[in-house]
């Protein structure tokens, strides 16, 4: 399927994928996330359940210190 | 085009909520009360102390007040028409929503990515429709070019998001305030757009 991630688009070798699943394939390091699908919130709790389908746009916003 | 006038008039009947007093929210909070926002609700529990003063908004005889207070007269130096409603609480999902329900823009200026984090998942999750502009990235100095501004749906992003700080990148007045002037003058668009 292909989805967009971050404005990018992604090819996933799969038919559909929860957020964690992404987070992993991506190897994103960093560990404090904010994550959307199609404009939608994901909430932390909620990571290992949300499924990604073909064509979804998916955000995921990395947090870094610093103010 | 707008005159100055009708645009300070506009501006006067807005309030825009302010999470976190250091670096980023009191350069913010300064730059929107000089182009004279009618309200800033500003939110934090912390107290000045000597490593604030290398970026952050306030002076050397205020070490150990409170930051909201602090920041509240000085503003008031500045413009004593601006109302500047100081909360002294630690922001949590507990009272977000409480805080800001009745601003037209909230800013994101922690500095820890943990509450970054906390106050973005909750107003995205209480408040979708209220525009959040963040800090995100602005540690060390130079690389004026990789500082920009992006947004997703109601959340817009300033900052390079890649420089974090650490003993090596310590957050400094130049890059820190670009951040914050960048979230300040988003805020303005965003309140000159409404």
């Amino acid at each position: 399927m292909q989805i967009t991630l971050n404005n990018r688009p992604e090819i996933i070798d799969k038919k559909e994928i929860t957020i964690s699943e992404l987070i992993n394939l991506k190897s994103f390091t960093f560990k404090l996330l904010v994550t959307k699908i199609n404009g939608n919130l994901i909430k932390k709790a909620d990571r290992e359940t949300a499924v990604i389908k073909d064509g979804d746009k998916v955000d995921i916003i990395h947090l870094i210190s610093g103010g | 085009m707008e005159s100055f006038t009708k645009i300070k008039r506009k501006l006067r009947r807005k309030t825009v909520g302010i999470a976190g007093a250091g670096g980023l929210g009191s350069n913010c909070a300064v730059a929107l009360a000089r182009v004279g926002i009618g309200k800033l609700i500003i939110c934090d529990f912390d107290k000045v102390t000597r490593a604030n003063l290398n970026r952050q908004y306030y002076f050397n005889e205020q070490i150990g007040q409170q930051k909201v207070f602090a920041l509240a007269d000085n503003i008031f130096f500045i413009d004593p028409y601006v109302k500047v409603l100081p909360k002294n609480i630690k922001l949590s999902p507990a009272n977000i929503k409480e805080s800001f329900k009745s601003c037209d823009v909230i800013v994101e200026a922690f500095d820890k990515a943990e509450m970054k984090e906390m106050l973005i998942e909750t107003v995205l999750d209480e408040m979708p429709e209220k525009p959040l502009v963040v800090g995100l990235g602005m540690a060390g100095w130079g690389k004026n070019e990789i500082i920009k501004s992006r947004n997703i749906d109601n959340l817009f992003i300033c900052g390079d998001e890649e420089t974090e700080i650490s003993p090596e990148l310590p957050p400094l007045a130049p890059r820190v305030g670009i951040v914050a002037n960048m979230q300040a003058n988003q805020v303005l668009e965003l309140l000159l757009n409404q």
